[in-house]
């Protein structure tokens, strides 16, 4: 059996074996689900409702605060508020206190909220929005403005957009979808290049300092080595992705089952709307094209930093002797999971499309740009430069690993890493 | 084919620094071969550049009278000072995986790993894995898997730390059954004894170069001082031509002062004492180890 094969079949299979690697498998897409969609859930949550107490000692009768889903509010006459407060506080979240007042335009610096704990941005908000609605509606009614007039006047604008291919099909596009996979995928890929670029790094130390690399390039070539490490790596990384895909498909089966069923105990109608034009929207994307070049950009990348994060693990002893090299590493990766924000804002600015050219920064931003629509042609440039990037990165990842491997218990530099690149075979 | 490895003129240099400044030596097929030297002598690299895990900068290696090649490494079996295993696998595929790498077919290999656990009597360590055994354990498996693929050569690199003397004894006898079945054995460690009781020749290298090469019993002829350890009765008086180094509990070092026979000294000595014991005391290799070392 060719040896870089038996390298390849160890490495792999003593990962997918382990347990770690069959619970992460199961668990990422319901962990994934709970990032992106518990504070949706948080948000539509009712039981979380501040109940507000109005305590107005002039009783305008102009102030009419509309309670919401996460605020409700309650109006309490003629109550000694100096008195009261703590017993009122055990009923109420927060006490809405407005003191004595010439008339409603005056009462703006004279609104205090008492309350246990400190009340959140987006309630104090509302509730700020709320009065100042109020105050504008008496102000237009003492000039003899009905507000009605103004509340015809305003219109609300929803652009559909239309994205036309090639071939002069029109799909209807939708930002908002593309804004949130354009988002996800850059985090994705993010994270998949990370989680298995460290774990090349965690082998190489491990063989490293078990003492049993040099048995092995007894054996094999260290450039044999590494290479078998990489790519079995990447194929536990494609198990996984794959293992995924059909984990997803069935949790898409299943939901879509449970909605078309119609059973409105499950889920509310509101909701049933929101779910199928998101299906719809995400039907309309390039999924194809999401999914290969998901592939492609995680192969891409992961071999580029792997092959990177390999030569750094060569010239550690211990995990904490890693740091220094690893930073200058992980910038670039992280900045452009940073610059995902700016680039999914303008997708087709010259700094995105300069950044998903960059090998070093295209698996990432390439992927955030996809959903938004990129010319074929673009992609092709971007992978071909990758595949670039990656030859070099490995080519000299080789030869600071052959010697790396067999260094102990010496602090190294990077002038040292230089030298090692110099020597001879 | 009278050597089965043969080096001329190795040189090897990290950077500014030279490791091996020029070695040659010739090993003999079906010997035992002491590769001794202070720490930082160089031994190290030289084993590395045998197993071309790096390679000389100048220089020739032969096996078998071929130069040094890639198809050499299966009839190589090495066992490197710094020596570990996989600590998550299990014994036996972990042997299994090191003899496929030195390219055994897969049911040759578990053949052989099933001969040698048994044979060492550790069977049921099999299924263990090997952060369960001790170091004198994985030791154990650690010289199976070196040459469990037969090896023409065989590099043991201080193969006898970490055993206990009743294992080490073990695997001295091991070593020595290898060579009586054909093999070639570099033994390169600290232990003057295990060199004294198993090379047939050595070489000493120190900083970067070989200082003395040859037979074990030669060198060790050509290193002494004629002095003669005498077990005696009755009263030692004084020796013409010899001078006495020591004389305690009836026991006496004399050493000749001009190359005076042992015959001239034993006519004196049965002249005035009773002669229990006589011999002559070559010099230890861990002196002429020393003595060379410091002497460079």
């Amino acid at each position: 059996m060719n040896k870089l094969l038996l390298v390849i079949k160890r490495e792999y299979l003593s990962r997918v074996r382990k347990k770690s690697f069959i619970i992460m498998t199961l668990l990422m897409p319901f962990l994934l689900t709970g990032i992106f969609v518990v504070p949706t859930i948080l948000a539509f949550n009712n039981e979380n409702q501040s109940k507000v107490a109005i305590i107005d000692e002039n009783n305008f009768d102009q102030l009419q605060l509309q309670s919401n889903r996460s605020i409700s509010f309650h109006y309490l006459n003629d109550i000694d508020i100096k008195s009261k407060i703590s017993t009122l506080l055990n009923h109420y979240n927060f006490i809405l206190h407005i003191s004595k007042v010439d008339s409603l335009n005056a009462i703006e610096n004279n609104i205090i909220i008492y309350s246990k704990s400190q009340v959140s941005l987006s309630d104090r908000t509302y509730i700020e929005n709320q009065i100042e609605n109020n105050i504008t509606v008496e102000n237009l009614l003492n000039k003899g403005i009905d507000p009605k007039h103004i509340e015809n006047a305003q219109s609300k604008i929803s652009i559909k957009t239309y994205v036309v291919d090639e071939l002069g099909v029109n799909t209807e596009g939708n930002s908002e979808a593309s804004y949130g996979i354009g988002m996800i995928s850059g985090f994705l890929i993010y994270i998949f290049i990370f989680s298995y670029g460290t774990m090349v790094m965690r082998s190489v130390i491990e063989e490293k300092s078990n003492r049993i690399i040099e048995i092995i390039v007894s054996s094999i070539k260290p450039f044999q080595l590494m290479l078998g490490k990489i790519i079995s790596i990447a194929l536990v990384g494609l198990t996984q992705f794959l293992l995924w895909i059909i984990l997803g498909l069935i949790l898409l089966i299943v939901a879509n089952t449970f909605i078309s069923s119609g059973d409105p105990n499950a889920i509310s109608n509101e909701n049933t709307e929101l779910f199928k034009q998101l299906n719809s929207s995400i039907g309309n994307l390039p999924l194809d094209q999401l999914i290969i070049s998901f592939v492609l950009y995680f192969l891409g990348g992961y071999l580029l930093y792997g092959s990177l994060f390999a030569a750094i693990g060569s010239a550690s002893d211990q995990d904490t002797d890693s740091q220094q090299f690893i930073l200058p590493i992980t910038i670039p990766l992280v900045l452009s999971f940073i610059l995902v924000q700016l680039v999914i804002d303008q997708p087709h600015s010259g700094l995105a499309y300069i950044l998903s050219m960059i090998p070093f920064t295209s698996p990432i931003i390439m992927m955030a740009r996809i959903p938004f629509g990129v010319p074929v042609h673009e992609i092709i440039l971007s992978i071909r430069l990758l595949t670039l990037g990656f030859i070099f990165t490995t080519w000299l990842a080789a030869k600071i690993y052959r010697v790396g491997i067999l260094m102990y218990g010496k602090k190294i530099s990077y002038k040292e890493l230089w030298k090692w690149i110099n020597y001879k075979e | 084919m009278k050597h089965c490895l043969e080096i001329k003129n190795i040189r090897k240099e990290y950077g500014d620094k030279v490791a091996i400044d020029s070695i040659s030596l010739a090993v003999k097929k079906g010997s035992i071969f002491g590769l001794l030297g202070p720490n930082g002598a160089g031994k190290t690299s030289l084993i590395r550049i045998i197993n071309q895990i790096i390679g000389p900068d100048k220089g020739e290696l032969f096996f078998n009278g071929q130069a040094l090649n890639r198809q050499h490494i299966h009839k190589i079996g090495y066992l490197p000072e710094e020596r570990g295993l996989y600590k998550n696998m299990k014994v036996g595929e972990q042997c299994l995986y090191l003899a496929q790498l030195k390219g055994l077919y897969k049911d040759e290999a578990k053949a052989k790993i099933y001969y040698w656990f048994k044979r060492l009597d550790i069977l049921d360590w099999l299924h263990k894995k090997v952060e369960e055994l001790s170091k004198g354990m994985a030791q154990k498996v650690q010289f199976i898997s070196t040459v469990i693929h037969e090896p023409e050569l065989i590099i043991l690199d201080e193969p006898f730390s970490g055993f206990d003397p009743i294992n080490s004894k073990i695997i001295k006898q091991e070593i020595l059954k290898l060579k009586e079945n054909g093999a070639t054995i570099i033994l390169s460690t600290h232990r003057m004894e295990s060199v004294e009781e198993l090379c047939d020749d050595i070489v000493l290298i120190h900083n970067g170069q070989s200082v003395l090469n040859g037979n074990v019993m030669a060198i060790k002829q050509h290193y002494k001082k004629d002095i003669y350890e005498i077990k005696y009765k009755g009263d030692l008086k004084n020796l013409h031509g010899f001078d006495v180094i020591s004389d305690k509990d009836k026991i006496a070092l004399v050493k000749s002062k001009k190359m005076e026979s042992s015959n001239d000294l034993l006519q004196q000595l049965i002249s005035q004492v009773d002669i229990l014991n006589f011999n002559e005391v070559l010099p230890s290799i861990n002196d002429i180890f020393i003595q060379t070392v410091n002497h460079e």
